[in-house]
C-alpha cells in the first residue's frame, strides 16, 4: 500500500465522512436486531430445567462479557498502530472505545450480579473470575482518567496506549480463571473447540444477541468518537466548516 | 517497514512479552491460593483448619436431611465426604447430585458449620423436557 492511501485511512476526517455516510447502515440493523434477538430470548426461547426463567439473563450477561473482553483486545491493537506509527486517529479511537468498554463491562458485572442472587443465592464473591473482571472495569476508568489527567495530549495518548498493552495480561486471566482456579462462576458454555452446552433453542437467540451487540456497540462507539475527534480537532479548518 | 518503526514495534513486543512473563511469575507463585474454596480432599482431616473457611464440592446424593430449621447434608469430592451443617435456607438450585460453595468453620466434631451456603450451577442449558 501506498503511503497516500494510508494516509487517507489515517485521516480523522475521512472516518468522519464514512461514518456520517455509514452510519445509519449500522444504527437502524442494531435497533432492529436487538429487539429480536432479546424477544426471542425473553418470549420464544423455553425455560430451562435447573435456573427456570432465571437464566434469560444471559441474553445480557453473555453479549457484555463477550464485547468487554474483545473491546479491550480492539484497543490493544490500536495502541500498537498510535505507538510504531503514531496516527493519531488510533488514539482518538482507543480513547472512545474505553467509554464503550466501561459501559459493557458495567453492564457485565451488573447483570452477573442480578443473576447470581436467584441462582448461587450471592450477588458478590471474590472468585477469580468476578475479581478479573472487576480489574477490567477498574482498567476502562483507569486509562480514561490517565489519559484526562494530562493537558499535553501528545503525552496522554502516549501513555494511555502504554497502559492499554500492558493491561492485556488481564484478558487470558479472564478467560481461564473458570478453567484454573475453583470459581463460583461456571465454566464457559460456548467454546471455539467443543460442542456448546447449550440446547439450540437457547443458542440461536443468544448468537442474534451477541451479533446485535456488536451494531449496537459501534454505533455508540462512532457517537462517542465523533464527540472526542471534534473536539480534539476543534482548531482544524475542516471541523470548523463541518456541517 | 521503516527502522525507527520497527524499533517501536519491538518495544511494544518486550513490553507485552515481559508483562506477560511477569504475570505469569506472580500467578504460579499465588496458585491455588487464588481458589476461592477448598474441595474436601485437600483439608487434613486429623487437622482440620480452626479458621473460617469456604468449602465447595457436590452435595452427596440422598445425604440432604431436614432437623428443624437445619439443614444437614455430605459435602463430597468423590474422593473424600464432610458432614455440613447449617441453619438457614439456601438457595433454590441448592440441591443434591448439584455444586456447592460454603462458608464457615469446623465444630469440635469435625462438623462444618456453614454460615452461607451458596449454590454452583453448571454451564449446561436445556429445556425441561430434554431433561428427563
Amino acid at each position: 500500500m501506498s503511503n497516500k492511501i494510508i494516509n487517507k485511512f489515517a485521516s480523522a476526517k475521512t472516518y468522519i465522512e464514512t461514518c456520517d455516510k455509514y452510519f445509519l447502515f449500522v444504527f437502524i440493523p442494531s435497533i432492529v436486531l436487538i429487539i429480536a434477538g432479546w424477544s426471542w430470548g425473553i418470549f420464544v426461547a423455553p425455560p430451562d430445567a435447573v435456573q427456570g426463567d432465571s437464566y434469560r439473563i444471559i441474553y445480557l450477561h453473555v453479549p457484555s462479557s463477550i464485547y468487554a473482553q474483545l473491546i479491550y483486545w480492539i484497543m490493544a491493537a490500536w495502541s500498537a498502530i498510535y505507538l510504531i506509527w503514531k496516527v493519531k486517529l488510533a488514539a482518538y479511537l482507543t480513547k472512545s472505545a474505553a467509554f464503550v468498554g466501561l459501559l459493557v463491562t458495567f453492564l457485565a458485572l451488573f447483570s452477573g450480579s442480578i443473576w447470581g442472587i436467584p441462582t448461587w443465592g450471592t450477588w458478590w464473591q471474590w472468585d477469580a473470575r468476578i475479581t478479573s473482571t472487576l480489574i477490567l472495569f477498574l482498567m476502562y476508568l483507569g486509562l480514561i482518567a490517565l489519559h484526562d489527567s494530562f493537558n499535553n495530549q501528545n503525552k496522554a495518548d502516549n501513555l494511555m496506549s502504554i497502559l492499554t498493552i500492558v493491561g492485556c495480561v488481564n484478558l487470558p486471566i479472564i478467560k481461564k480463571s473458570v478453567d484454573w482456579w475453583s470459581t463460583l462462576h461456571q465454566p464457559a458454555s460456548i467454546t471455539l473447540t467443543d460442542n456448546p452446552s447449550i440446547d439450540p433453542a437457547m443458542l440461536y437467540p443468544l448468537i442474534l444477541c451477541i451479533v446485535s451487540f456488536g451494531f449496537v456497540l459501534i454505533s455508540m462507539g462512532v457517537l462517542v468518537s465523533k464527540i472526542i475527534i471534534f473536539n480534539r480537532e476543534k482548531n482544524r479548518n475542516w471541523v470548523k466548516n463541518y456541517g | 517497514m521503516l527502522p525507527h518503526r520497527k524499533k517501536r514495534l519491538q518495544n511494544i513486543l518486550l513490553l507485552l512479552g515481559s508483562s506477560f512473563i511477569g504475570i505469569f511469575l506472580i500467578l504460579s507463585a499465588l496458585n491455588s491460593q487464588l481458589d476461592l474454596f477448598y474441595s474436601p480432599s485437600e483439608l487434613n482431616k486429623n487437622n482440620l483448619p480452626k479458621e473460617r473457611i469456604k468449602l465447595g464440592g457436590m452435595v452427596k446424593k440422598g445425604s440432604i436431611k431436614y432437623e428443624d430449621t437445619k439443614v444437614l447434608f455430605v459435602l463430597t469430592d468423590f474422593e473424600e465426604d464432610l458432614d455440613i451443617e447449617f441453619d438457614g435456607i439456601p438457595p433454590d438450585l441448592f440441591k443434591e447430585d448439584s455444586g456447592a460453595v460454603m462458608l464457615g468453620s469446623f465444630d469440635g466434631n469435625g462438623v462444618f458449620v456453614a454460615e452461607e451456603v451458596f449454590a454452583k450451577h453448571d454451564e449446561n442449558y436445556m429445556p425441561p423436557e430434554l431433561s428427563k
